[in-house]
C-alpha cells in the first residue's frame, strides 16, 4: 500500500488526538486506533515506515506509531 | 389473499387520555375525548356515509353527507366536525337523514359522468360507495351547465388529473397542505365555477407538485387517478412490505394484480410514515422490472472479453474457483467483500458471514463506509451505540430543530413532511448548511429563525462556537451533565471548549458566519425545553466527519437534549438499510452489534456459533482495498448491491483498481457501473422479489415481504448461499427468518428481534434485549449505552482540510442529492422521474457565472485536483459566492472524478463535500467523459455479443 497514503492517515489521526494535553494519553489513543481500525498489511507498513524513515510523521505520531510496534 | 382495504375512520385519532361515553344508534362507545362523532361510530363498526373525510386529514365539514342528529341538539351536524362529549345519544340513520343524504348525493350525480362500469375508479371509488349507501336510484336535475366536458390534465407521469370526475371536497387539497405541507393545490373560484387548481390554474408539472401522490391517496373518486392503475385495472391483493429508498423506511401496501404491481400505497399504520410517501416510494417502482434489468449469470475471463450467460451452477462454481484461486496464489487475504445498504439486514449479515468465515479474513466493508461511518464511530464513543437517539415521532415534541448537513425535503421527503408539519405548529428552525435548503425559506409557511451559511470545511469550526456560547454564557444543563456523564472528560471539554480560539469572535474568519448569528442561535438551542438536532452527509463526508459527529454529542449532552422525547441526535440515513447493514456486522474491525472483532468473548461466540476460525485482526475498509489492489495484495472482490465505480471518490483510482483486480464478482439487478469491470455477474433480485428486513434511521426493523417471483431465480441470500457452499463453507438456511434467528441469538441488542414479532407489531426498534421486549423508541433514557453507563465528553479542536481553495482552483464544490432522483440513480433513472431531473446540474451563485461567462445551461468544465468533467450550468443564488454545488445521480456527469481521496480522520469516510474546482466555459465534453463514454459503449457490446451468442 502506498506509504504516502499511510502517512496522511495516520498524521490525520494524530491531529485529532493533539488536542488532549497530556501527549502520553494522546498517543496511546492513536496507537490504539491504528491497532483497531487498521489491516496488519498496513500497520506493519508504517511501522516498517516509523523505523527506517519517519520523516513525513509527525512527533506524536511517530511516539503513537512506536507504541504501536510495542504492542 | 385479498385487497383488505383499510378502515377509513373519517377523522384523525384524538391522542388526548380523558375519556368520554356516549351512545351511537343505542350502542354504548368510549372514545378519547376530541375524536369525532364519526370516528367513534366507525370504532363500533358504524359507518356514517361521508365524502369530503378521511382520517388522515382534519376533518372540513363541507358535503354535509355524514350529517347525524344528536338528542336534544338542533339540526344536523356533521359527524365529521362534531367532537364526542359525554352522554351525548347520537342517531346516525332515519328517514330525514336518509332524505338529506340523498338530496346531498342527487346534486352531486346532477354534474358527474355515469361512466361507472368502464370508469378506472370503478370498484374503488367512494362516491360510487355512497351513492349505494344512501340508496340513491334517480338523478331529477337536468342541469344546464356542467363539468362534464372539462379538460384532463396528464403532464404527470404516474396520475391523472380528470376535473370533470372532481366533487371539490377539498380532500387533496388538505392532503397537500397537512400531510406534505406543499401547499401546491387550492380551490380557485367561487361556487359552480370553484375548481381543484395546481398553483395558479398551471398544470401538475408545472405547478409546485412535488408528486408525493398524498392527494391521490386522498381523492375519493376517479379524478386523481394513478396511471397504471388506468392501464391495468384494479389490484386484487396487497402485501405489505418496506420501500426500498431512503432511510425513512416507509412501509408500503404493494396493490397487486397477480405478481404485477399496480400500485405502491402507503402504508396508513406504517409507524415511520403514517400513510404518507414521496414520489419514489410510491411511483417510482418501474425500476424492478426495466428492460434493462439482467436476468442470467454471466462470466468472462477479462473485461475485454464478451460476456456469456451461464448456468447458476456454472457461474457460482467459477466465482467459487477464480475466489479459491486467488487465495492459493496471493494469500488469504487477497479477496474480500462489498455489502450494500440496498440489501437487507438477512443478505448483508451472510454476507459478512460468508467473508469472515469462509473467506478467513474480516476484509468486508459496506457503503456505509462512504456516508455515515462517522456516525458510527463518534456516537459509539461518546453514547456508546453507532446509532441515532429518538424515533422520527420524536420531532413532532422538539421546540428547536437544528438541522445541519441535511436536506429532509429532497434527501428524506417523508419525514420532511413530518418535520415542516411541526415547523407549521411554532417549532424554531436553525439551518446549518451552506446552500440554501428549501426549509430555510422556500416551503410554505416554514422560514428558517437562523440559516448559517458557513463555509465548507469549517462545521467542526462552527459546532465549537456553539459549545463555546452554552459553555461560557453557563447554559448547559448541569444536572444532567453531573448525573448522566463522565465528569473528567467533561471537565477537560469544558475547559478546552470555552478558550478564546473556540468563540464565535474567533471563528467567524473560518465559517463566515457572523459571530452574532451564531451565539443567537446557540442560546435558542441551548433555553429551548426540547431542543433536537438532525444531521446528514454534510456532517460526516468531511475530513473532520467523526470530530463533527463527537461536536454534536458533547453539544447535545451539556444541554441536556438526550434521554427523552422532542431531544436527541439523530443522523438522516441516506439509504433504507444505512443503520442494519452496519448493525449487521458490516465493518472490518466489528461483528454484528458492533462489537470489536478482537474482543475474545464476542470472538469465541462467533467461532463457535459459526464453526470456523475467525481472524481477529480488522480487514481492509474500501479503500485500503481500492489501494491493495493496485499494489496487487487484494485481487479478488464480491460486490453485492454496490456500485462503488460511480459512487467512491476520485473514480480514476477506482477504475485502476478495479482493472487491476483479477476476479470482480457483482451481485446486482443491473449491469451497473462496477459491473463493467466485472469477470462474474450474479443477477439480483429487487425488494419486491425477495423477504428480510430493513432498518431505517430510527433502528425501526421492518418487514420486506416478497410480491413477485424473482425474475432471476433466486433471491439474493440465496445467492450468497450458493457462494458461500461451493467455497466449502456450508449454509443451509431455508428462509431468511432463520437468518435473523441466528442473528438474534448471536447479538444483545437483536435479542428479541423475530419474524413473528415483527409481523405481530408491524416493526421493532432496537435495542430489544429478550423476548419480551417491544423495541426502544428513545434510547439513552436512564444511562448511555457504554461500559459506566455515562456520557463521554472528547475534544473537538478545528483542523481545516487540505483541500483549499487557490488561485489555480478558487471555488469549492459541494454536493447533494435531489427529490426525484436517489443516489447512484441506478433505480431512479430507469423510471419515469427523470421529467423531473433528467441530468445533473452544476449551481453557480451570479457573482462567479459572471465573473467566467457563464449562463444557465452553458456547458462549463469543472477542473479539480483529480480531475476533470464537464456539467451544464444553473446560476443561482441559493448557493453563496465561492461555492459551487451538484448532485451525482447520472454515472456520465463524473462528479466523482473531481472530488479527492481526502478522508475522516477515523473512518477513511470520503471528504465528498469539500473539493477545490475551477469552473469555466466549455464546448465539449471532458477527456474522461469522452473515453468513459466509448468504454461503456464497448462493455455494452459486450453485453451484447454475449446475450446474442446464446
Amino acid at each position: 500500500m502506498k506509504i504516502d497514503r499511510l502517512i496522511r492517515m495516520a498524521n490525520d489521526i494524530s491531529d485529532f488526538f493533539n488536542a488532549e494535553s497530556n501527549k502520553e494519553i494522546a498517543a496511546e489513543g492513536i496507537s490504539k486506533h491504528i491497532l483497531r481500525s487498521w489491516d496488519p498489511r498496513m500497520r506493519n507498513d508504517i511501522i516498517t515506515y516509523c523505523m527506517q524513515d519517519g520523516s513525513g510523521l509527525n512527533d506524536l505520531t511517530k511516539v503513537a506509531i512506536l507504541k504501536l510496534q510495542q504492542s | 389473499m385479498s385487497i383488505n382495504k383499510e378502515q377509513d375512520f373519517g377523522t384523525p385519532a384524538s391522542t388526548a387520555s380523558h375519556l368520554v361515553t356516549l351512545e351511537i344508534d343505542g350502542f354504548t362507545v368510549t372514545v378519547p375525548e376530541g375524536t369525532s362523532i364519526m370516528r367513534a361510530a366507525a370504532s363500533i363498526g358504524i359507518d356514517i356515509p361521508k365524502l369530503c373525510a378521511t382520517d388522515s386529514i382534519e376533518p372540513f365539514g363541507s358535503c354535509r353527507l355524514c350529517v347525524v342528529q344528536i338528542e336534544g341538539g338542533r339540526g344536523m351536524p356533521a359527524s365529521c366536525t362534531t367532537p364526542a362529549a359525554e352522554g351525548l345519544k347520537v342517531v346516525t340513520q332515519n328517514q330525514k337523514l336518509a332524505e338529506v343524504r340523498r338530496g346531498v348525493m342527487e346534486l352531486y350525480i346532477s354534474d358527474h359522468p355515469l361512466d361507472c362500469l368502464t370508469c378506472s375508479a370503478n370498484g374503488d371509488c367512494e362516491l360510487q360507495d355512497m351513492a349505494g349507501a344512501v340508496g340513491l336510484r334517480e338523478v331529477r336535475y337536468n342541469p344546464i351547465e356542467t363539468h362534464l366536458d372539462a379538460i384532463k390534465d396528464e403532464s404527470n407521469p404516474y396520475f391523472s388529473f380528470d376535473p370533470s370526475k372532481c366533487i371539490v371536497c377539498s380532500r387533496c387539497v388538505r392532503a397537500c397542505e397537512e400531510t406534505q405541507g406543499t401547499f401546491a393545490l387550492t380551490i380557485d373560484g367561487r361556487g359552480f365555477d370553484s375548481k381543484v387548481s395546481p398553483s395558479q390554474n398551471e398544470s401538475f408539472m408545472d405547478s409546485e407538485c412535488v408528486s408525493c401522490g398524498a392527494c391521490v391517496q386522498a381523492c375519493p373518486t376517479a379524478t386523481l387517478m394513478e396511471k397504471s392503475v388506468i392501464d391495468h385495472g384494479q389490484p386484487e391483493h396487497a402485501i405489505i412490505t418496506t420501500c426500498a429508498y431512503c432511510g425513512v423506511g416507509c412501509s408500503f401496501r404493494a396493490e397487486m394484480k397477480g405478481e404485477q404491481v399496480i400500485r405502491m400505497v402507503p402504508n396508513k399504520d406504517g409507524q415511520a410514515n403514517h400513510g404518507h410517501s414521496c414520489v419514489k416510494g410510491r411511483f417510482a417502482f418501474g425500476y424492478a422490472t426495466h428492460k434493462d434489468r439482467m436476468t442470467k449469470p454471466m462470466i468472462r475471463s477479462s473485461i475485454k472479453d464478451a460476456w456469456q450467460e451461464v448456468s447458476w451452477e456454472v457461474a457460482i462454481n467459477h466465482a467459487a474457483s477464480e475466489l479459491k484461486r486467488i487465495q492459493a496464489k496471493y494469500g488469504k487475504d487477497a479477496i474480500g467483500g462489498i455489502t450494500s445498504s440496498r440489501c437487507t439486514n438477512e443478505e448483508v449479515y451472510i454476507m459478512q458471514k460468508l467473508i469472515r468465515a469462509g473467506f478467513g479474513n474480516n476484509n468486508v466493508d459496506t457503503c456505509a463506509r462512504v456516508c455515515h461511518s462517522p456516525t458510527g464511530y463518534g456516537l459509539k464513543q461518546t453514547f456508546g451505540e453507532s446509532s441515532g437517539t429518538q424515533d422520527f415521532d420524536s420531532v413532532m415534541k422538539a421546540d428547536v430543530i437544528i438541522v445541519i448537513g441535511a436536506n429532509p425535503t429532497d434527501g428524506h421527503p417523508v419525514f420532511g413532511s413530518q418535520m415542516k408539519k411541526r415547523l407549521r405548529q411554532g417549532g424554531k428552525l436553525i439551518v446549518v448548511d451552506p446552500r440554501e435548503i428549501d426549509l430555510v425559506k422556500n416551503s410554505p409557511h416554514v422560514k428558517a429563525n437562523y440559516h448559517l451559511k458557513l463555509r465548507p470545511g469549517t462545521n467542526v469550526a462552527l459546532i465549537n462556537a456553539f459549545a463555546h456560547v452554552i459553555v461560557t454564557e453557563k447554559l448547559m444543563d448541569e444536572a444532567f451533565v453531573k448525573d448522566r456523564c463522565d465528569i473528567a472528560s467533561f471537565s477537560k471539554w469544558e475547559t478546552f471548549i470555552a478558550q478564546e480560539h473556540n468563540s464565535p469572535e474567533a471563528t467567524e474568519s473560518i465559517t463566515g458566519v457572523p459571530a452574532t448569528e451564531i451565539r443567537a442561535a446557540a442560546r435558542l438551542y441551548a433555553t429551548a425545553n426540547n431542543a433536537a438536532i438532525y444531521y446528514g452527509l454534510g456532517v460526516t463526508e468531511h475530513s473532520q466527519g467523526s470530530t463533527m459527529v463527537i461536536g454534536i454529542a458533547n453539544m447535545a449532552m451539556a444541554t441536556g437534549n438526550l434521554g427523552r422525547v422532542g431531544v436527541g441526535v439523530n443522523p438522516l440515513r441516506g439509504q433504507n438499510n444505512v443503520q442494519g447493514s452496519c448493525d449487521m456486522g458490516s465493518f472490518p474491525h466489528e461483528f454484528p452489534g458492533y462489537r470489536h472483532v478482537s474482543d475474545p468473548v464476542t470472538h469465541q461466540m462467533f467461532e463457535a456459533a459459526w464453526q470456523a476460525e475467525l481472524s481477529s485482526e480488522p480487514g481492509l475498509r474500501i479503500p485500503n482495498m481500492f489501494d491493495a489492489a493496485l499494489d496487487k495484495n487484494f485481487m479478488g472482490l464480491y460486490c453485492e448491491g454496490e456500485d462503488i465505480a460511480q459512487s467512491d471518490p476520485d473514480i480514476q483510482h477506482v477504475h485502476a483498481a478495479l482493472r487491476s483486480m483479477e476476479c470482480v464478482i457483482v451481485q446486482d439487478i443491473f449491469l451497473n457501473e462496477t459491473a463493467k469491470f466485472a469477470h462474474v455477474f450474479l443477477p439480483g433480485a429487487s425488494f419486491l422479489e425477495k423477504s428480510g428486513t430493513f432498518t431505517n434511521a430510527e433502528r425501526r426493523i421492518s418487514p420486506v415481504r416478497k410480491v413477485m417471483t424473482p425474475l432471476a431465480g433466486y433471491q439474493d441470500w440465496e445467492v450468497t448461499q450458493l457462494l458461500a457452499n461451493a467455497m466449502g463453507y456450508p449454509m443451509n438456511y431455508n428462509h431468511p427468518s432463520e437468518i435473523m434467528d441466528e442473528i438474534a441469538s448471536l447479538t444483545p441488542t437483536f435479542a428479541g428481534v423475530s419474524y413473528e414479532k415483527i409481523d405481530q407489531l408491524g416493526s421493532i426498534q432496537w435495542p430489544c434485549y429478550d423476548e419480551a421486549s417491544v423495541g426502544t423508541p428513545i434510547m439513552h433514557e436512564d444511562s448511555f449505552m457504554r461500559d459506566d453507563g455515562k456520557g463521554l465528553f472528547m475534544l473537538t479542536e478545528f483542523i481545516p482540510t487540505t483541500e483549499r481553495s487557490s488561485s489555480k482552483y478558487p471555488l469549492i464544490l459541494t454536493t447533494g442529492r435531489i427529490l426525484s432522483q436517489y443516489n447512484v440513480g441506478a433505480q431512479t433513472r430507469r423510471t419515469e422521474n427523470n421529467a423531473w431531473h433528467a441530468e445533473d446540474l452544476l449551481e453557480i451563485h451570479p457573482h462567479d457565472a459572471e465573473d467566467r461567462g457563464v449562463k444557465t445551461d452553458d456547458w462549463v468544465g469543472i477542473k479539480s485536483r483529480a480531475g476533470e468533467t464537464v456539467l451544464r450550468a444553473l446560476v443561482t443564488d441559493r448557493v453563496q459566492p465561492g461555492v459551487v454545488y451538484t448532485t451525482f445521480h447520472f454515472p456520465e456527469s463524473g462528479a466523482n472524478v473531481i472530488t479527492t481521496d481526502n478522508s475522516d480522520w477515523a473512518t477513511n469516510c470520503p471528504e465528498y463535500k469539500v473539493t477545490a474546482v475551477q469552473i469555466s466555459k466549455v464546448n465539449q465534453p471532458s477527456e474522461w467523459q469522452a473515453k468513459y463514454q466509448a468504454f461503456s459503449e464497448k462493455q455494452l457490446d459486450l453485453l451484447e455479443q454475449g446475450i446474442s451468442n446464446v
